[in-house]
């Protein structure tokens, strides 16, 4: 960079612009109190997954933003529009698997820093608000991975989100009505499309950045709680800005993230398949794997003790989860001599996995489901093969095709020219009025007398008189009586 | 991209004054945080780009050229002939099928054009009057002979033909939208 070769006269200018800019936005000493954050202990690379969130969320957005410039979503273009995206727009099927792959990064990243704050007891200690506004964030996010994976309106993404949905419906009492405002109505369909775009689109995002402005500030309230051997409260070690070294790291996880995306946009670029066919008796949803265990592990209840097993111990669990820094009020970090709390958070954790195994080793077990498991990959492969289709609009004469009986008036109604003015079939042309539903307003003679003898207003728009064989002027009369 | 090898002293204006042990460390640690944004950034913009440039720098719009029909079957002909073609519009992922009346006539050489049958006036379909041997606009009475030239009443032009080519023997249009009122034909779509 040349900035500094421009001598002092440069270094006055920048020197002088930094102060005005300083003395109206104070942003120069926001930064710097964001850049001297404290960490007890020093920079470690076990603190680099609350940022890399944070860059994973930011590049959702960006690449989320961009998508939604060729997306439509509603239920007859989703699918065409994602087509298009993927196989037509420059570093569309880039851009797609980046958003796809990164909810799948943004899962991990968000166990990971799960796994680091509750081994290294990071929650202890004047936290519960922050670990409190973490697991908010963690559902949100949650949400966003499942309203995001119905919007392409593909064959898998209809049928997870049918059983993704139906699974609302076994909370009690409220859970049909549940499953009904999620959907918009009893069943899937473009309601619950546009319902799922809002929710991932403007209401979710929202509350995320709401919450992570939260989460930040009690983050930096609290102070970096450092080491597992540090006092939660008051730590005894000493410190290190986070700038520089801290801020490399987390720069060198961000580096990682998006490269590690990249590489697998390009060589490995997330497919689409078949629009959704909701006749399709034979579909085996599964849903995308982070959300497999889960899946598993619900089918494992029968439904007249379903209640148990999908409100009950999911809510036990949760509740431990978030209320865990209420609970655990011991100022003891270090893993080891907690061995109750992190035995719960590993078995879970085991539990998950095991159960994710499961539902693999279930698949392979059985051949008519791995066949079809089979089929719908090959007809996902297949369909990523075929040219794209653009949507077909018919327009004009095309679209509006008169039933036979009317064919005869259909064709003096263009050989008189009334469809330059009142456009095709009568739907209205900018010049002349709209014709549609016509014989509602007037009968037959009424209708006659204008065409004979238009009123002034009309001959002062354009409308001529209209001079025909008696019998055509009938067939005209009756086409336009017929036009709804 | 800041040159990595030489001390900045600039880059740390914006840093604290901690450390002050190492200050050749913390500008190399600056001109690598420096690089990684510009990484970081690069990946994400030069797909970005791509995608928001795709419709200008490709053609997401483009007309088809559409059959009116064989050459010699219009070449017999001398009075107007009238088609109605079907044409495609691609608009980014949809494509539009119309369906226009269109007129085969011989101009004054003597060759073979495709006029469209919307008048230049208002914009009404103009019908072929056999008996009269005129195009007789229904709305306001304006008239062309059998070629699309302007005869009388309140039309401001001729009428507009249509950009065609002969290919195998075939005569094919590109349908265009013209501007009403105006003496100059001036295409609109």
């Amino acid at each position: 960079m040349k900035a500094g070769g421009t001598g002092k006269a440069g270094e006055g200018l920048i020197a002088r612009l930094v102060h005005w800019n300083e003395s109206r936005t104070g942003l120069n000493s926001l930064l710097h109190h964001a850049l001297d954050e404290p960490i007890p202990g020093g920079a470690k690379l076990a603190y680099v997954f609350g940022s890399g969130l944070l860059f994973l969320f930011v590049s959702q957005v960006v690449t989320g933003v961009f998508l939604a410039m060729y997306y439509v979503p509603s239920a007859d273009h989703a699918h065409t529009t994602v087509a298009y995206i993927t196989k037509e727009v420059s570093a569309g099927s880039f851009l797609r698997s980046i958003h796809a792959y990164g909810s799948s990064a943004i899962v991990i990243v968000l166990m990971l820093h799960l796994i680091q704050t509750f081994m290294y007891g990071s929650y202890k200690g004047r936290r519960e608000l922050l670990w409190l506004v973490g697991c908010i964030l963690f559902a949100l996010m949650l949400g966003m991975a499942f309203t995001g994976y119905l919007l392409p309106w593909d064959q898998k993404a209809y049928f997870a989100t049918t059983v993704g949905t139906n699974i609302f419906s076994e909370v009690p009492v409220i859970g049909n009505g549940l499953k009904r405002l999620l959907r918009g109505g009893t069943e899937m369909g473009t309601l619950t499309l546009s319902r799922f775009f809002v929710l991932h689109v403007f209401i979710i995002p929202a509350l995320i950045l709401f919450f992570v402005a939260q989460h930040i500030y009690l983050f930096r309230k609290a102070g970096a709680a450092g080491p597992a051997s540090a006092d939660p409260v008051e730590p005894r070690l000493p410190t290190e800005t986070f700038y520089p070294k801290q801020l490399v790291m987390d720069m060198g996880f961000a580096l990682l993230i998006i490269v590690a995306l990249g590489f697998c946009a390009w060589r490995l670029p997330v497919v689409l398949g078949p629009k959704a066919d909701p006749s399709d008796t034979l579909f085996l949803p599964r849903p995308e794997w982070y959300y497999v265990p889960v899946f598993q592990y619900l089918k494992y209840w029968k439904p007249s003790v379903a209640v148990v097993g999908i409100l009950i111990i999911p809510s036990v669990l949760g509740l431990l989860l978030v209320g865990l820094p209420f609970f655990d009020r011991s100022l003891e970090r270090r893993p080891w001599k907690r061995p109750i709390s992190v035995g719960v958070f590993v078995l879970v954790f085991l539990a998950l996995g095991f159960f994710g195994l499961q539902s693999r080793r279930e698949d392979k077990k059985d051949p008519s489901v791995s066949a079809q498991l089979h089929k719908q990959h090959e007809a996902e492969e297949a369909f990523m093969t075929e040219r794209f289709e653009p949507e077909v609009v018919l327009a004009g004469a095309a679209a509006s095709q008169p039933p036979p009986a009317n064919a005869e008036g259909a064709s003096l109604f263009v050989a008189q020219g009334c469809n330059a003015c009142h456009g095709d079939a009568g739907v209205g042309g900018g010049i002349g009025p709209r014709l549609v539903g016509i014989g509602k307003k007037y009968d037959k003679q009424k209708i006659e007398s204008l065409l004979r003898s238009p009123t002034p207003a009309m001959l002062a728009g354009g409308m001529p008189k209209v001079d025909l064989k008696r019998d055509d002027l009938e067939q005209l009369i009756e086409y336009l009586e017929s036009l709804q | 991209m800041p040159d990595s090898t030489s001390g900045q002293p600039t880059q740390n204006d914006g840093c604290p004054p901690a450390d002050p042990s190492s200050p050749p460390r913390r500008s190399f640690l600056a001109a690598l945080l420096g690089a990684g944004s510009a990484g970081v950034g690069a990946l994400l913009a030069v797909p970005v780009i791509r995608f928001v440039l795709h419709p200008i720098l490709t053609s997401t719009t483009e007309k088809s050229w559409t059959d009116v029909g064989k050459v010699d079957e219009f070449q017999a002909n001398s009075a107007p002939v009238k088609k109605l073609v079907q044409f495609e519009q691609r608009d980014g992922w949809r494509r539009t099928v119309l369906e226009k009346p269109v007129y085969v006539v011989k101009n004054a050489a003597g060759q073979v054009a495709v006029l469209s049958a919307v008048c230049p006036h208002l914009g009404c379909t103009l019908p072929w009057v056999e008996d009269q041997n005129q195009f007789i606009c229904p709305c306001h009475k304006g008239t062309f002979d059998s070629s699309g030239k302007l005869v009388s009443g309140p039309p401001p032009r001729n009428m507009d033909s249509l950009p065609l080519k002969v290919e195998d023997g075939v005569v094919k249009i590109q349908y265009e939208f013209f501007r009403q009122l105006t003496s100059n034909k001036e295409v609109i779509a």
